[in-house]
């Protein structure tokens, strides 16, 4: 091997400077071209989605306080200690010794700490179980969610309505998500108002968001789950609480029912569902999703065995219930 | 009487989709092309007894390289599919061939994510490893052989007879699991996949992992049991420590995976209802057990390409590893806490808040060791004499992507960061910066690195630069967009999306970085070429690089025997100790040497191993219970074999070496 010669380095360095304009155009482009469209992470709507990106703004600030000064020793360091370069010193048999090897565990060490305390702190914060505080003073509202191949089922258990693909709430108000699925497992994720969380079969999760503001947010499945999967997306509407009200109304005086039957069917797999309203549900439907996992034989719910009928069940599996999940 | 026969495969099963007869065509007319030359230039015995059926690392290392090689271009065709259609996935625009958004319908979309994860992880990556590790790990300890030469091949050609069986679904069948890599349960139950692609998925998964959980064996053995005299295990190369690290994992975590998706196989044929929803069963069990395999294997990944990165640093600056006792730590850490961070897959399953944080903080440690090592590898560049070769490039690169990864890898650790992250297509930009920019810049560090040790002469450096270049803006023109449409909110595996999220312009940026990486490949296939060509120029001696451990002290190409005499080894770096105390040329003392025979049986058994599962898949009895009988007799046949090995006479050494000796200057 021939040492390289300088000017082979100074190529060297002319290329990480053509890579660093290439970057930096890059991202300019980007900017230009995503400038329309919401880079929803960073452009929370509620609570929970805020303190999430204000924490990931902080970690990787507090990373870069260590990346870049290695950034620059590595390229300082390469630089300096080319072959052929004058005014280098060469000893071949320089190596650590305990104390400074030391200081370079203590190093990283010291920032994961730090980092180590914000995880904790986040995790028992931001824990998608616990409900928001309400920026309006108003009550939570609880929403009953069901995943279904490929399509979003919502209940609204005390207002005994329920619709598909369409979300609305009152804004400023905490929203109590709780999860199931009747199909393979989904994740139900609407990016701006913050956390994603599993729906999954026989099984329930819970989820807490608020919005803190009017508008209207995209949701969408995260966990692959057959051939519908990416067309699973659904709208949540945020709106007064005035507006929520007429709007509970206006679906309630509608015609459509989710009976047993009418929910056998729309369980059916199925993409591309437009939005759909009933204007009333069967009572305990979330329930009797649960439980149609938990007895064999019992996949036609419309007909329930005696088995099901006599014994007495927990209403599905809480996931916090099973060992190992309890907080 | 036809399912006697035939089991589930019918005449529909036979290519008929145009990615199907595509496919087969492509692979028929390879076979014929390869047999028509071999035929030509006589070359078949020569393959058999030559390749085929060597037990020598040398030669199986070069194998599972090719293999790999060849596995790597069928994953990275996979890869610019999945981009082209996610580049014109956007619902603004019409579909064709018959797909309703793009050019791909969305379970055969499906299928080809899921393909390319598991051939890229587990017949791309691992196959080079094993590949690299079988040419060095022998070599830097002053071994011969490995510890088991046969299980070597056995390993070897099970890895091949997965790497077939994955493939076959193409010629029969013609669907693949449309699951994801890892297919999870219930999607993956009887349920919601009844077909046959996903036992294809999981028979190939089963072969070719009984194949690495045999290598794993080997060389855990292989380090603790065959390293040359004086070796102590705090003089080893970082190289075979970071492969010890990951054949520990390896023979840790392998069974887990066996397990796990037998278990599912058992759920699926016969009704069981280990994963099931409810009933008894319980997905998340599933869930646990695949990434209890699934984290660690990505260490199993990296591991190696730390070691790599540990040997080129110090070569090319011409200096000692700064803190060895460190970077040895490092890497024992990595691989103990890489076993208790699992759950950080799926903080999002509703798991409690102190769960999650202690494995999120658990994952977390993990960067502590990996920082110290990028830190050793700048302080060993610190007061060295510093080449910049292709490898060195490699490094550097590999470096900056590894920070920005990392940085990525720490958020996801945070469950609150990751309930917003997971599942998007930052968690997929994260995953490929270190698979790619760690676990593949390493082996190609490694690759480079070693070729000349290998086969007499070095790679071109001026092709391999232009590789380096090219994959280096690739990766971030690639995956640069991804990072940022995960916080957009884009989810992974979409083959669709609402022209309203205004995704597409980065899709198609992903696209271009895309077709870098392809055009990086192809020069890197340039670069190989044009080096067989000028290999004239570019004859390495025994010690090219002037570099520091054992594996350096044997001449280029290596002979079939490795050493001539046994090594003895006094210090750390101790080829670069040889030459500087003036031993390194010291007259040898010869002696008989020990070799294993080549055997055809591992070729056998592993076929066998291949009818079974082809069997499982379309669930053929009759070929079922002939392929396990064989594997079997097989078995049987091997183990009362008492003659499998031969001498090489100490006279004939001699002879061997004056002649090569006279041959080469060197």
């Amino acid at each position: 091997m021939r040492p390289m010669a300088d000017n082979g380095i100074m190529k060297v360095w002319y290329r990480i400077l053509l890579g660093a304009v290439i970057i930096t155009g890059g991202v300019i482009l980007f900017k230009e071209l995503v400038g329309h469209s919401t880079v929803s992470l960073f452009e929370p709507a509620g609570p929970t989605a805020g303190s999430q990106s204000r924490l990931i703004k902080t970690m990787a600030g507090l990373m870069l306080l260590v990346v870049i000064p290695t950034f620059i020793a590595l390229f300082t360091t390469a630089w300096k200690y080319r072959a052929g370069s004058p005014e280098a010193k060469y000893d071949p048999e320089h190596t650590g010794g305990f104390g400074k090897e030391m200081i370079l565990w203590a190093i990283p060490a010291a920032l994961i700490a730090v980092l180590a305390l914000m995880n904790w702190k986040s995790a028992q914060e931001l824990d998608p179980y616990l409900p928001t505080r309400s920026l309006s003073g108003a009550r939570p509202l609880t929403v009953e969610v069901v995943a279904l191949p490929w399509k979003w089922l919502f209940i609204y258990p005390k207002q005994g309505f329920a619709t598909v693909n369409y979300l609305q709430f009152p804004e400023r108000t905490p929203i109590h998500f709780k999860l199931s699925a009747d199909g393979p497992m989904s994740s139900f994720w609407i990016p701006q108002l913050g956390s994603q969380i599993y729906a999954m079969a026989a099984m329930m999760t819970q989820l807490n968001l608020e919005a803190s503001a009017a508008g209207e947010y995209a949701g969408k499945a995260t966990e692959i789950n057959g051939e519908g999967y990416a067309r699973m997306t659904f709208t949540a509407k945020a709106v007064t609480a005035d507006d929520f009200t007429a709007w509970v109304a206006r679906v309630k005086a509608g015609s459509n029912k989710l009976d047993m039957a009418a929910y056998n069917a729309l369980a059916a797999p199925s993409e591309g569902v437009p939005p759909a309203f009933y204007a009333s549900v069967e009572r305990g439907l979330f329930d009797t999703i649960l439980m149609k996992f938990m007895v064999p034989a019992s996949t036609g719910m419309a007909n329930s065995s005696p088995m099901q009928r006599d014994m007495e069940m927990p209403a599905g599996m809480d996931m916090r219930s099973m060992p190992g999940m309890r907080k | 009487m036809t399912h006697l026969l035939f089991g589930n495969l019918t005449l529909a099963d036979l290519p008929h989709k145009w990615f199907t007869v595509g496919a087969t065509g492509s692979i028929i007319a390879g076979g014929i092309a390869i047999a028509a030359l071999l035929t030509y230039l006589k070359r078949w015995k020569w393959l058999w007894s030559e390749w085929l059926t060597s037990t020598d690392p040398k030669k199986i290392g070069i194998m599972y390289i090719v293999m790999a090689a060849l596995m790597f271009f069928r994953g990275g065709l996979d890869a610019l599919m999945i981009w082209l259609q996610q580049a014109l996935g956007s619902g603004a625009l019409p579909g064709f061939l018959g797909a309703a958004h793009g050019y791909l319908d969305a379970s055969h979309f499906q299928q080809i994510f899921t393909a390319h994860g598991d051939i890229m992880v587990f017949f791309g990556t691992m196959g080079f490893l094993f590949g690299l590790m079988n040419l060095v790990v022998p070599l830097q300890i002053g071994a011969r052989d490995l510890a088991f030469p046969f299980l070597n091949s056995l390993g070897f050609w099970l890895f091949a007879a997965g790497a077939v069986l994955i493939n076959m679904f193409f010629v029969i069948g013609g669907d693949f699991a449309a699951s994801g890599w890892l297919s999870l349960p219930p999607l993956s139950g009887p349920e919601y996949s009844p077909g046959a692609g996903m036992d294809y998925w999981g028979w190939s998964l089963q072969i070719s992992g009984l194949g690495s959980l045999l290598s794993g064996i080997n060389f855990l053995v292989t380090i603790l049991k065959m390293r040359a005299p004086g070796m102590t295990l705090m003089k080893m190369p970082l190289f075979t420590w970071t492969s010890l690290c990951s054949s520990v994992l390896v023979v840790s975590v392998f069974p887990v995976l066996t397990v796990a998706i037998a278990l599912l196989w058992l759920d699926r044929f016969f009704g069981m209802r280990f994963f099931t929803s409810g009933f008894g069963g319980n997905p998340m069990m599933y869930v646990n057990l695949i990434w209890i395999w699934g984290h660690p294997e990505v260490y199993i990944l990296v591991l190696p390409s730390f070691g790599v990165f540990s040997e080129v640093v110090a070569t090319f600056s011409h200096k000692r590893l700064f803190g060895y006792v460190s970077q040895v730590f490092a890497a024992l850490g990595v691989s103990s806490i890489a076993c208790l961070v699992w759950v950080h897959h799926f903080f999002t399953m509703g798991a409690g808040a102190d769960v999650n944080a202690v494995f999120g903080i658990s994952t977390m440690l993990i960067a502590i060791p990996s920082a110290v090592q990028v830190f050793n590898w700048i302080a060993t560049m610190h007061r060295g004499r510093i080449v910049f070769a292709t490898p060195m490039y490699w490094f550097l690169g590999f470096v900056s992507l590894f920070m920005f990864g990392g940085m990525a890898g720490v958020l996801l650790a945070t469950p609150a960061a990751d309930y917003q992250l997971h599942n998007t297509l930052f968690l997929i930009a994260h995953f490929h910066t270190m698979v790619v920019g760690v676990g593949l810049f390493g082996i190609f560090a490694g690759i480079t690195y070693w070729f000349p040790k290998v086969f007499g002469f070095t790679l071109s450096e001026k092709w391999g630069k232009r590789a380096f270049w090219l994959w280096l803006t690739g990766f971030f023109t690639a995956f640069t967009p991804l990072y940022i449409l995960g916080s957009m909110g884009a989810a992974r595996r979409v083959d669709s999306y609402a022209a309203a999220t205004g995704f597409q312009p980065l899709y198609a940026t992903a696209l271009a970085g895309g077709l870098l990486i392809a055009a990086a490949f192809l020069t890197q296939i340039v670069q190989v070429v044009v080096s067989i060509l000028e290999r004239k120029q570019n004859l390495a001696g025994g010690d090219p690089w002037d570099a520091r451990t054992l594996e350096w002290a044997t001449p280029s190409p290596v002979p079939f025997y490795s050493f001539a005499s046994t090594p003895e080894v006094r210090s750390r770096d101790a080829w670069w100790e040889m030459k500087k105390d003036g031993t390194a040329n010291a007259p040898k003392k010869y002696e008989d040497i020990e070799l294993c025979k080549n055997t055809g049986m591992a070729i056998y058994l592993s076929g066998c191993v291949f009818l079974l599962g082809f069997a499982l898949v379309w669930h053929i009895l009759w070929l079922g219970v002939l392929g396990l009988a064989g594997a079997i007799v097989c078995v049987i046949v091997r183990s009362f074999d008492e003659h499998t090995e031969y001498v090489v006479t100490a006279a004939e050494v001699e002879k061997l070496e004056k002649e090569r000796l006279g041959r080469s200057p060197s």
